[in-house]
This record gives C-alpha cells, structure tokens and sequence, in this order.
C-alpha cells in the first residue's frame, strides 16, 4: 500500500468521520477518510436520524444547538435522498409534574434563543391527535428534524471526496498513533494529525478511551402518513439516557418522509451481540403503544439494533488525546452523533488549526477524562 | 388488547402443504400431539390449494386424515419469530399465539422466482402458480386470455388448471431449450407416476402452443397488461392477453429455518438422512431442503414426522423412495435452469424493488444487497426482500443479508409480547448461529 | 350457484361468491389494488401473500393483503387509488 502525504487521516467513515473530513477538506487539507465497512456501517445507519437539541446539560444543549443551526444551514444543498425534514420535536408531558419540566425547559431553550412553545393538552391534541387521552401537554421544538443517516453520511463523505479527499473503505485498521494508522495488511497511512472517529470501535484503537457501547433497538413500520406529525419523545428520555447501569427504555417515535413511523428507543449497558432482545424490544414496543396506543395496529416491517458510544458524562470527545500530539478524537456521541456531527467537525478542525471556535471547547477535550473516573458505576 | 393463544405440542409442524401435512400425520400416528400452522385459511400449501375440500384427490385423503388423528390446525396463523428457545409466536387476524413444541418440523415450501423485465409491474402480470391460487381463489377467467411463461413444471399444471376454469391460453413460453426438455422428459421414463401425470398433462393442453427457447421481454398496456412481447432466439413475437402468469421456478422459504439457526448449503437447508437441520430439535421437509416435487416432499415430510415422533426404524424404511425421488429433484434443477439471456431483460429504468421502486439503473451501482439496501431502501419493504431478493441474486450476484426477526411484517402489539424465558436463556438459544 | 355475498369496494357495491377474497372482489370490481411509492397500479404478483404488492384499506386497516383475506358481507374495502405515499 502507497505511503501518500495527508495532512490529516480520519479511521471511521460514520456521520462524524465523514462530518470531519468534510469540514478538512473545505480548509484545504489533504484527507484520507478510512473505513473497516462501507459509509456509516456503525451506528449511523442503524440511527434514527434525529436532530435535536437536548438539554441534559448545558454543554449538551451549547452542542445541539450549535449544529441544528449548521445543519439548518446546510440543507438547501441536501440532496432529495437525505430527507431532511424540519418535522419539529414536541416533548410529551404525562403529568403535571411534567408540565413544570416542561416550563423550565421552555426557560431554558428561550434564554438562548431557540424558539420554543409550550403546548396545553388541548394544542397538543391538535398537533399529534393518535398521542392518547389524558397527557399533561408538551413542549414544541419546531426547529428540530430529522434526515435519512446513510444518505446523510455518504453525502458529506462524497462532498468531502470533491475536495479532494481519498475515501478508503473495507479496510482493517490495527493500531494507529504518533502519525500513523496502520492496517491490518500491513499497509499504512501516516499523517501529522490522525483521527479517532470510529465511534463504539473507538476504544479498541486507542486503549483508554471511555467510551462504552451502549445497544439500542428501533423498529420500523410501513407507510401510515399522518400518523405521527413531529418527533415525539417522552421527559423521561432523559432519565434513560442518563442512567449509566440499567437497561431502559423511553418513548421516542419519528415520522420518516416515507410516511414510516420509527420507533424507540432503547439502551442496554454490557450488551455485546447484536441480536435482537424479545424481553427490551418487547418493554419499549409496549411504552410506544401507551403514549400512541395507534401504533399497536401498526405493521412492523423491520427490527434492528446499534451500538452508540457512550462516555462517562454524556458529553463526547472532541480534540486532542493528551497520551499522542498527532491523535484527536472525535468520538463518543451516544444518541446525538447525527444531531452533532456537523459541530464536532467544526471544533475539531478549530483545534487542528488553532483557530477559534463558536462554542467554548473544555467540556468536550478528552484530557477531561481523567476526573470522569467516578462516573462509570 | 392482544388476545393471546398459548399451545404446546409434542411436535409442530410449519407449513401446512404436502410436506407439512404428512409430517403431521405421520407424527400423529405415532401417538404424539401435534400442531400444524399455515399462513393460508385452509391447509393444502400451494400445490393443494383448495384441494381439502375435493374429496377424490389424494390431497383430501392426507388432509382430512388429520382431524381423525387429533392433529390441530391453526390456520390464517404466520409464524413471525422465536420467542423462547421452544417457542414460537405467530399471528392471526386477532391473536398472537405463543406455540411451544419438543421437536418442530419446518415445511415451509418455496415461492415463485421472478424476474424482472420491462412493464413486469402492471397489473395482471402475476406469478404463474399466482394466477393459479387467485383462480382458485375465485378470480373469474372464463374466456380470458392468458399468456404463461417462464420456467419449470409449474408451468404446465397452471395451464392445465387455467384451462379447465375457462381461459383460452394463448401460449406457454418454456425459457429451458428443447434439448433441456428432451432430456428431462426423457429421464421421466424412471417415474411411472410422474409419466402418468405428464401424459395426462399433456391429454389437458392438446391444441395449445408450447415454445421451448422462449421468454418474455416485455409487457405493454396502458396501467394494465394489453400485450406481451416475447423472444425466442432472434425473433420476437407480440401476442395480447388479459393476464401474463410468469414465474421462474422456485426458490425455498428459508427465513424461519434461518432464524432458528440452520445451516443452509447452496441456499438449502441442510437436513441430515433423518430430516434433521443442525438445529436442536428442528426437522425440515419438502422444498426448503431442495426442490424437489411433490412426491419427495410427501416422502421428506413422513420420514421427518417419524423421526420427530421417535419412530426412527419406520422413517429408516422410506430412505430407498426418497433416494428414488432424490434423483428427479437433480434432473429438475438441470432441466430448468437459468438461460443467460434472461439477465439482459431489465433495462435501467425496470423497476426490481417493487416495495420502494428502485430501479436497475439504480441498484446496479451497488456491490452488495447491504450497500444497495441503506441508500436506496431496496430490499427493506415489507416483502422483506422476497421478491427483489432472488432477482437481484441472479442478476447481480447479491447474497441477501441474514435475517431478522420480525420474519414477516407483524403487527406492532406482538413484538410487544414479553417472552417468558430468563435472560440468560436468550444467549444459549442463539448459541448455535 | 354458490352463495354470493356483498361488499363495498371504493364505495361500490361488488358482488363475489362466498369463499372469494378480496383482492377478487378488487378485480371484479375493475380496479386495482395499490399505487406504488411512485404512482404506478399494482396488483397481487405472488398470490400466496407475500408480495405485499396486493395491499388494499378493510374497515379502516391500512395494509391488509387482499389475496389472504376472505370477503365478508358488509366489509368496506378501499384502494390506494389515489396516489402514493410519499409526503406525510
């Protein structure tokens, strides 16, 4: 294999990886984007395709935000295939107490400018009317969407090859670092500035990365336009996502252009195969069906599952590995690599070039990691 | 809310055809409880559809030998997936039942080839044995035109069908030289039985225009079928019809043998001398063991439905027949294959997913079914790549993904069903994959 | 002379014999079942239902394949006459 001269190589052709060497390549910089698989063979194709802005913490939210504006941005030159849709999120209230969640949510995304509405039961009836009786209200995020991941991923890895960049996939890495990824023929890549954007594989490259595997479920039905109008989640998808131990699963269903209804979600700590699991994908089907009890008629026409890579804090890695001057990371995304793709490209070319960045980059730095250790119960 | 069935049976049975039906009975007769279930209303499979109820053929003599044995039938019941490591879920218009078995016989046939051509997807071209269930089905063709093309022996049991309910065939397209077809009928001078059929067969289709080295190109009507193109060497020929019965032969129905861990060869299951699959507990009969006819299903599902019952000297006694029968099911596969030709029939703008109309054009970029899959949604409609499937492998060379429960689109509220087995059972039953 | 039963399919009224399906009636009542996701008519292509392609709207239910299931007298059948499925 050639020895060719990259400014950068990034090992992982998923929404981020491909996300990174597009934002590379528009600076100029010579890339080799590197895959084991095709495009986005991780968790990109198994993603919902979310984008959301999530609030779990203020770095989350800073994130989110920052790359729904991007990808707001970017959509005029989505290809039709990417089915972008700026469908909205509305965040169901069950409760009362919910409702309180609700207004300090609204609070919350209004201070920073992200338009929100507070939704009675009786709007949100109107806006989802298959959600069953009895719900509290919810919150409306209308600048939320959703988009079709592997087209998604290949079209910025695509735009990314316009400029210039070399895409080579189906190809084994074994070890990279200190300039290098090498491969498992025996052939190798070197490079000033090397990228670890393999998600859930991650850590198998570069030991001592936290990041976990975390095992999610989706199903898909057929076509039921109008169904379901905006990407519906439950407040207690938070609580889901935050839990580090158990298993859990949380209400969190999305129209698809086709008129498809996505549905999940689940995750799963120390789950290592990806079968599908009757006794989760039965609990999250069931928590589906109790917030639309419509879709227990649906036709379910495909199950699947995916691995999303989880860290400590919730927060992914982005920028230099303290351990390797050339190695940067840009990995641990959990549930929102889709959403925050377009940032993490962003402030990781920032870092490379030692330029500024729009959203403060500390809470996102892998050499953070040292005081996650208590985190991982 | 969901209405559930539970049952367990000493022996179920899948598929409620020739191969089902004598598994069943034969396993009934050695005293064991036995289930069968097929997605159809009434059993019989396809090659007995409708025969239950006619009582001079030989179908209604096994089929009604069932209820006299105790053997429950669920019919109108699909099988979706495996719930537990003995238990299967199926679906009804109402239920979802939970079946449980000691031993389970999967007899879950074939289905139609088809391949694609220009206009293949205007209504009225259909399947071959497709017209002919829709005509048992009660579809009226009295003095409708039909055109029956592709390949195989089916073919001809069609027309004959058609033909007594009243269709004039305007022809039968066989894609399979005549040399092929010489051979073959030939080498049908070793089963009187078969020869009794194909003399009699040909007593039904006297005067009606059978062309060897013949197949479609294309089909031509203005939202529905008006005429056919069709090519025998360099010649082409347009003939019109009301209805185009095509179908290229079979291919198995291996998507629960799949899910339950069996090892296929070449596509097929493979089964050991005794019907059994590499998968504990789990027998396989008839046509997903290979394509074989009638007779060998009749004779795999016997040897299958003793051996699930325990009864291993009796299905030892039946090995010598079903060797017999073993050797038509080569003969056939040589007889009936592919033709080259048949690969140039899509154009760019064909349609080969009818799921999610994605053409040939389309798919023909990609290397791999998993490639063309994600970024066009070929394959990922609710046939689940039934159809589009074996197409795409005889003219790509794709090898189709493995499967996935759910097996066969299922109404949301079942895969809501909590299994009632121990997480850790889960590992030990997908060990053997 | 079998029996025959009444339906309703697209808001007229068919008449099949008892043990007919749907997708019978469908014919019988000269129209066809779907629209592909591109606006093409389709009607069943496998006849042992697993093609999809024969999928019609029966009291309500959206998805039923109409070569599997028997008519019964009353039922309200509608097609996919009018286009596709591609916008929500």
């Amino acid at each position: 294999m050639s020895r060719a001269a990259y400014d950068v190589a990034i090992v992982g052709a998923g929404i981020v990886g491909a996300a990174c060497a597009n934002e590379c390549a528009r600076h100029g910089m010579r890339v080799v984007l590197i895959d084991q698989d095709s495009a986005g063979g991780g968790a990109t194709n198994a993603a919902m395709g979310h984008i959301v802005v999530m609030d779990d913490s203020e770095a989350q939210f800073s994130l989110t935000r920052y790359s729904q504006q991007l990808w707001q941005e970017l959509k005029p030159q989505l290809p039709d295939d990417v089915e972008y849709e700026q469908c909205g999120t509305i965040w169901v209230a069950a409760d009362e107490d919910e409702m309180q969640a609700v207004r300090r949510k609204h609070a919350y995304y209004s201070r920073d400018g992200v338009p929100v509405e507070v939704l009675d039961s009786e709007s949100l009836r109107r806006l989802e009317p298959n959600l069953r009786n009895g719900l509290a209200g919810g919150l409306l995020v209308p600048e939320d969407g959703v988009l079709y991941p592997p087209c998604a991923a290949r079209f910025l890895m695509e735009r990314a090859q316009a400029s210039g960049t070399t895409i080579s996939l189906g190809v084994q890495v074994s070890r990279m670092g200190n300039g290098c990824v090498r491969l498992s023929d025996g052939g190798e890549f070197s490079a000033p500035v090397i990228v670890n954007a393999a998600g859930a594989a991650s850590p198998m490259l570069t030991p001592g990365i936290e990041v976990k595997k975390r095992k999610g479920h989706l199903v898909i039905t057929d076509r039921y336009p109008g169904l379901v109008r905006h990407q519906l989640v439950e407040l207690g998808y938070l609580k889901s996502a935050h839990s580090v131990i158990s298993d859990s699963v949380a209400f969190n269903i999305q129209p698809r252009r086709t008129g498809q209804v996505l549905i999940g979600s689940s995750r799963q700590f120390g789950a290592e195969n990806n079968e599908v699991d009757h006794q989760i994908l039965a609990r999250m089907v069931q928590r589906a069906s109790h917030y639309m009890p419509a879709l227990a008629h649906t036709s379910a026409i495909r199950v699947w599952t995916g691995f999303r890579a989880a860290t400590p804090d919730k927060l992914p890695l982005i920028g230099p590995w303290p351990e390797d001057s050339t190695l940067y990371l840009a990995t641990g995304h959990e549930g929102l690599g889709i959403t925050t793709s377009l940032a993490t490209a962003r402030l990781l070319v920032a870092q490379i070039t030692g330029g500024t960045t729009e959203i403060p980059v500390e809470p996102y730095l892998p050499a953070r990691t040292g005081s996650m250790e208590h985190l991982h119960a | 809310m969901n209405r559930e069935i539970t049952r367990q049976f000493d022996v179920l049975v899948v598929g409620g055809g020739p191969a089902g039906i004598s598994a069943a009975l034969s396993a009934a007769e050695q005293g064991a409880h036995v289930g069968i279930v097929d997605d159809n209303h009434n059993l019989g499979g396809q090659i007995w559809r409708g025969e239950a109820t006619n009582c001079t053929s030989a179908a209604s003599h096994w089929i009604n030998g069932l209820s006299g044995k105790g053997v429950e039938s669920l019919c109108a019941a699909r099988v979706v997936d495996q719930i537990g490591p003995n238990t299967l879920l199926a679906e009804t218009a109402d239920h979802i039942c939970e079946l449980s078995y000691s031993k389970l016989v999967l007899a879950t046939g074939a289905r139609e080839r088809f391949l694609p051509f220009p206009g293949w997807t205007l209504p009225n071209v259909m399947g071959a044995g497709a017209l002919q269930a829709l005509v048992k089905s009660g579809l009226p063709v009295h003095g409708k035109r039909v055109v029956i093309a592709g390949t195989g022996p089916l073919l001809l049991a069609v027309a004959s069908c058609l033909r007594k309910h009243g269709a004039k065939i305007a022809i039968i397209c066989e894609q399979a030289s005549r040399a092929s077809l010489a051979r073959f009928g030939f080498s049908l001078l070793a089963y009187p039985q078969k020869i009794r059929q194909a003399l009699s067969l040909r007593k039904d289709l006297s005067g009606i225009r059978f062309v060897p080295d013949c197949w479609p190109v294309a089909a031509i009507g203005d939202g529905v079928l008006e005429q056919l193109t069709l090519a025998r060497g360099n010649d082409v020929e347009n003939i019109s019809c009301d209805y185009l019965a095509c179908g290229f032969h079979l291919v198995p129905n291996t998507e629960l043998p799949s899910l339950l861990g069996c090892r296929l060869r070449d596509g097929f299951v493979e089964v050991d001398d005794f019907q059994r699959t590499s998968a504990p507990d789990v027998f396989c009969a008839g046509e997903p063991t290979g394509i074989g006819g009638l007779e060998l299903s009749l004779v795999e599902g016997q040897i299958a439905g003793l051996a699930a019952a325990g009864n291993v000297g009796d299905a030892h006694k039946l090995f010598r027949s079903r060797a017999r029968l073993q050797k038509f099911k080569k003969k056939l596969d040589h007889a009936f294959t592919l033709r080259p030709e048949l690969k140039k029939l899509p154009q760019p703008e064909t349609i080969v997913c009818r799921c999610e109309d994605v053409t040939y054009g389309t798919l023909s970029r990609y290397r791999s079914w998993r490639a063309a899959k994600l970024r066009t949604r070929s394959g990922m409609g609710p046939c689940q790549g039934r159809v589009c499937g074996p197409a795409t492998e005889f003219l790509l060379g794709w090898t189709p993904d493995s499967v996935r429960p759910p097996i066969f689109p299922a109404r949301l509220q079942s895969l809501g069903t909590i299994p009632n087995i121990e997480p850790a059972q889960y590992e030990a039953m997908r060990g053997n994959q | 002379m079998p029996e025959q039963i009444t339906l309703m399919v697209n808001g007229r009224s068919v008449s099949v014999a008892r043990g007919a399906t749907v997708a019978v009636a469908v014919t019988v009542a000269g129209m066809h079942c779907r629209n592909s996701v591109t606006g093409e008519p389709r009607g069943p292509l496998c006849g042992m239902g697993i093609c999809f392609e024969c999928r019609v709207e029966i009291d309500g239910a959206l998805h039923q394949r109409s070569c599997q299931i028997l008519c019964a007298s009353g039922m309200n059948v509608r097609t996919n006459e009018q286009g596709n499925y591609k916008t929500i």
